[in-house]
């Protein structure tokens, strides 16, 4: 069933894709449309979903003998393929070419977001604001960014002296940048859109929220460690296609009304699927150093280092079976990494919880009447159709590792001292010293 | 509500009745009064008879009774949309038009028989008078006074009509959103707008002879007195009632907020929603206070042994707590209501980022010193009023379109009379050691001590005065606390960038047409209403002690330290003994 909505013809609106406006509607819609008599989502149907079809040429002349619904299978799966070996060249490629990917990936998504607001709200022709929402987003950045720069390029940092000021008032400096857009945007109220800017305000900042607020824990997990970046980020991407996978072929439960192509046997498969990507591959990562340390800015050769003695963590150990499995696989013991006992709960979390990111983003999707976020990947949607799952998960792998793993992060807190006032440093050594004397880690005689 | 009907029915002639029975019932404003013949035709027309049960009670109860309406025009809306279903989607202005004018314009001419030109004239009259939102609450007054005068009733129209000119244009012009927002404008928007006067008793009988713009000063005024007294009282008590008082207000902020959402999106039935949006407010609390007691409280925590295995797993238990509210709400999104849900999550983070990060940041800025608390509370409060009074006695030039009552007389008055006064609160607050210190617990007495040797900040030294006043004021040097230097930054924010957060707050009351956030305070609306200046202010001193004041907190720094591995311990150990020795702070085999 083919609807054509509504025809804008916006010299507006930036995106060709955008323009020409053609709804798709699938059974679920129908009835979803008709049952929804609810006076706001009425008032806006959007004249939204981008469903232009932007599959390859190539890809649409090879397939053409096959059905639609194998079709869609392959696009999607040539493409999937395509962009996990983009994935790897990136990290070949070393840390800081992945900062620029996730800070890429992050503006995209805002992007993609803010779109939909604007075509939800009409919002073109708002006075400042799509020029706001987007200064907004570099004050956000501005201030996430360079706490990071702050906390793990000290030593580049210490170097120069306008860098160094820059990070001493460096909240100060994103506060006022922040303001003057506040302040902006106070000014910009027009009479006639009130309420429309101040959704678009908060569209603004519930997006920051989402979307920059994530990134930046996704960069210092990377800092942690690649390890912390790769495990988890392809546990939620093996889930997803596990997932799919399970329930193309098996999939007849169908597990929540907001996405009725997720069922309980993609969920499940996907589930234990992941558990075992996530053991195996965690192993496979926790053998090279490259992966295992913690990235580290050399202040002298001007690059990231991962060298490090591997900590407790990546050290094979010794682990006894539980009885109940014993009796199984016939083993007493097993080698392996501490650190796949953890890879355990982060997949657990990408399988179980994960998905709530996406439902989250189809409830979403829903509700405004779109399909996709945007058009940006050939079967598969926009960007953010594909990181929808990832945005919990960022989060908790942070939260995990300061709860679990370490306390505060040793770097920050030695930068954090070295801003202290000269006495008050004294004071600090001295208040350490004792402790670790006290603790036996310091030998008494070595003093100074 | 109750007030008014005992003057409206023989006001209302019934044609209009007739007419907006016939065509959308709910009127377009709760806070107006209804004939109950109209009511009645309405009731006939399928519509709860509640609000007419409720125009008959006396006046005395209109607090409970002008709840009830909401929910019966929540439930009125909900069958309502079917007539608009059957355009959805195609609505174009023209067509809003149509239906709009008869709701208000052509009611409008009913009653009063005048032409609406002059009617949007009068207003201005008022506006110029006392002010937009003196203007309103005038009108509520003098109805307390003159209840069942027909004259005031007429005022009372009069007064309400610009709002209902402006939605109306508003709605024309803004095409988009129209339907939206002109069914939120019709019985959503501007059912919050508390109009029951609930000025005490006392007060109305002791002021009654008053002309109405000096009543209204003399309410606010005293309401201000007596909020300030309480300020001091409070203050008086220490640092932990302060504490409470903050978070008892930003519950407060939280709840006025989030219940102006459930009225503009008819939300009461979305199922769980009211518990959600608590549930959140309390996962964030929980998150920021267990940070607070972590930091702060440092020596309690170690030594409970469930409250260090709480503080260990803060963040995680927090998180695990947030992730149980963001599933339950995914799971509780229901076909129906998907957009206005996810609305109002929006609506409750948005609350959330706003009120109670700074309800954290301002508990913060209490642990440095009360001074930090304070003064800069203070500014804002002297802001409010100087600009008030400034503005009350010399207003001329308006200075925003967005608050009519704030002018450039207001304003620029209002900056100078609020550095003058933070430099003199400043300075009398200097010399006071339980002002200037920190605020620590203590782990022997379990309480809070603040003791300490004043830091320079509020020692006093000599300063140059520059050589223009020097000529002026013939001194050459004056000593006063290096802290009245920052106050005056403080200050200047306050009276500056402060206001800013008001026209935001009066831009989102205007936007969702609402005279005020709630009906806490007479004379004054919500708390809301008092807090918006404030609340840009806390980032602000937080902002500025990190930035110029001293860096982190050194026994903050401490206490991460002790949670390290024993080797990272050693590691930044020998570091900072090494930027010692280099910096020759530390003699390099000396034993410090």
């Amino acid at each position: 069933m083919l609807h054509i909505l509504g025809v804008r013809s916006g010299g507006q609106c930036p995106a060709p894709g955008v323009l020409v406006i053609v709804l798709k509607w699938n059974e679920e819609d129908v009835d979803d449309r008709f049952g929804d008599l609810d006076l706001r989502n009425d008032s806006d149907i959007p004249e939204v979903p981008p469903s232009t079809d932007s599959t390859p040429e190539i890809l649409k002349r090879a397939l053409s003998g096959v059905s639609a619904r194998w079709k869609n299978w392959w696009i999607r799966g040539i493409l999937t393929l395509l962009m996990i070996l983009l994935f790897f060249l990136i990290i070949y490629l070393g840390s800081f070419m992945l900062m620029l990917l996730v800070l890429s990936i992050q503006v995209k998504c805002f992007h993609e977001i803010i779109t939909i607001g604007y075509r939800v709200y009409h919002s073109y022709d708002l006075p400042w604001f799509r020029t706001l929402s987007w200064y907004f987003l570099l004050c956000v950045n501005y201030f996430f960014y360079g706490e990071t720069v702050a906390d793990y390029f000290a030593t580049f940092v210490q170097r120069r002296e306008q860098l160094q000021f820059l990070i001493r008032y460096h909240r100060f400096i994103s506060f006022a940048l922040y303001l003057t857009g506040f302040c902006m945007f106070v000014l910009s109220l027009v009479k006639r859109q009130y309420r429309l800017q101040f959704y678009m305000f908060a569209w603004t900042h519930v997006t920051l929220l989402i979307t920059v607020t994530q990134s930046h824990l996704v960069i210092q997990n990377l800092f942690e460690g690649m390890i912390w970046f790769l495990v988890p980020i392809s546990s939620v991407i093996c889930n997803d296609i596990t997932a799919y996978i399970f329930g193309f072929f098996f999939g007849r439960t169908p597990l929540i009304k907001l996405s009725p192509k997720k069922t309980w046997e993609g969920f499940i498969g996907g589930f234990f699927s992941t558990v075992v990507f996530g053991f195996i591959f965690s192993y496979l990562l926790a053998q090279h150093e490259y992966f295992v340390c913690p990235v580290e800015y050399n202040g002298e050769t001007n690059r990231f280092v991962t060298e490090c003695e591997p900590s407790e963590l990546f050290q094979i150990r010794k682990y006894s079976v539980p009885p109940l499995l014993k009796t199984v696989l016939r083993w007493e013991t097993v080698n392996m990494y501490p650190f796949q006992m953890h890879s355990i709960a982060l997949s657990t979390f990408a399988s179980l919880i994960g998905p709530f990111g996406g439902f989250f983003a189809s409830g979403f999707k829903r509700a405004f009447k779109i399909k996709d976020f945007a058009d940006t990947i050939p079967g598969h949607g926009g960007i953010m159709d594909r990181f929808d799952c990832q945005y919990l998960m960022a989060t908790f792998v942070h939260v995990y590792i300061t709860s679990f793993i370490r306390g505060p992060n040793p770097s920050k807190l030695l930068k954090q001292l070295l801003v202290l006032q000269p006495e008050q440093q004294l004071n600090v050594y001295k208040t350490l010293k004792s402790h670790l004397v006290e603790k036996g880690i310091l030998q008494p005689s070595t003093k100074g | 509500m109750g007030i008014w009907t005992e003057s409206h029915p023989r006001a209302l002639p019934t044609p209009i009745a007739t007419q907006v029975a016939s065509n959308a019932f709910p009127p377009t404003n709760p806070g107006r009064s209804y004939n109950p013949r109209l009511l009645h035709k309405a009731t006939r027309a399928g519509y709860s008879a509640l609000p007419l049960v409720c125009s008959q009670g006396p006046s005395a109860v209109p607090r409970g009774c002008c709840r009830k309406p909401h929910g019966v025009y929540g439930a009125a809306h909900v069958h309502q949309p079917s007539a608009y279903t059957h355009h959805g989607g195609h609505h174009r202005p023209g067509r809003r038009r149509r239906r709009r004018m008869p709701t208000s314009g052509s009611r409008e001419v009913g009653w009063l028989a005048t032409p609406p030109s002059r009617l949007a004239r009068l207003p201005l009259a008022a506006a110029a008078l006392g002010g937009w939102n003196a203007g309103a609450r005038a009108r509520a007054l003098l109805l307390g006074i003159a209840a069942g005068r027909s004259m005031s009733a007429l005022r009372q129209r009069l007064g309400r009509e610009p709002d209902d000119k402006e939605s109306e244009s508003e709605n024309k012009l803004d095409g988009e959103t129209a339907s939206d927002s002109e069914s939120k404008s019709e019985f959503g928007g501007s059912a919050p707008v508390p109009t029951s006067d609930d000025t005490p008793e006392v007060l109305n009988r002791a002021l009654s002879n008053l002309s109405l713009r000096w009543k209204n000063w003399w309410v606010r005024g005293i309401l201000t007195l007596a909020m300030i007294a309480f300020f001091f009282i409070i203050i008086y008590l220490g640092p932990m009632v302060l504490m409470m008082i903050v978070m008892c207000v930003q519950i407060k902020c939280f709840h006025e907020i989030i219940t102006i959402g459930y009225n503009v999106y008819h939300s009461y039935d979305l199922p769980w929603f009211r518990t959600l949006s608590w549930y959140f407010l309390l996962c964030v609390n929980y998150f920021f206070y267990g940070e607070t007691v972590t930091d702060y409280f440092f020596t309690l925590v170690q030594r409970e042994e469930p409250l260090r295995i709480l503080s260990k797993y803060h963040r995680f238990i927090s998180f695990a707590l947030y992730l149980t509210g963001f599933c339950m709400f995914v799971l509780s999104l229901v076909k129906k209501h998907y957009r206005l849900q996810f609305y109002m999550f929006g609506w409750t983070h948005v609350t959330l980022l706003i009120v109670v990060t700074q309800s954290h940041l301002i508990i913060h800025n209490l642990f440095e010193g009360m001074i930090w608390f304070i003064v800069p509370i203070s500014c804002v409060i002297c802001n409010d009023i100087m600009a008030y009074m400034f503005g009350f006695f010399f207003g001329r030039t308006p200075l925003i379109k967005l608050s009519p009552k704030k002018t450039w007389e207001g304003f620029i008055g209002g900056f100078f009379a609020t550095v003058l006064f933070g430099l003199l609160l400043s300075y009398v607050m200097s010399g006071y050691r339980c002002f200037t210190c920190p605020v620590e617990y203590n782990n022997d007495t379990n309480s809070f001590t603040v003791d300490c040797d004043p830091s320079e900040l509020f020692q006093l030294q000599e300063y140059n005065i520059p050589l223009v006043l020097q000529s002026v004021m013939g001194w050459k040097t004056v000593r006063m606390y290096p802290f009245q230097i920052h106050s005056i930054a403080l200050s200047t924010f306050a009276s500056l960038i402060g206001p800013f957060g008001g026209f935001f707050a009066s831009g989102f009351k205007r936007a969702f047409k609402i005279k005020d956030f709630a009906n806490t305070i007479p004379g004054h609306g919500g708390i809301m209403d008092r807090f918006d200046c404030q609340y840009l202010m806390a980032t602000f001193v937080n902002v500025y002690i990190a930035s110029f004041i001293r860096g982190p907190n050194p026994s903050r720094l401490i206490q991460q330290f002790l949670t390290l591995r024993p080797d990272q311990q050693l590691h930044i150990f020998n570091t900072l003994k090494a930027h010692l020795v280099d910096k020759g702070m530390l003699a390099n085999s000396e034993d410090v």
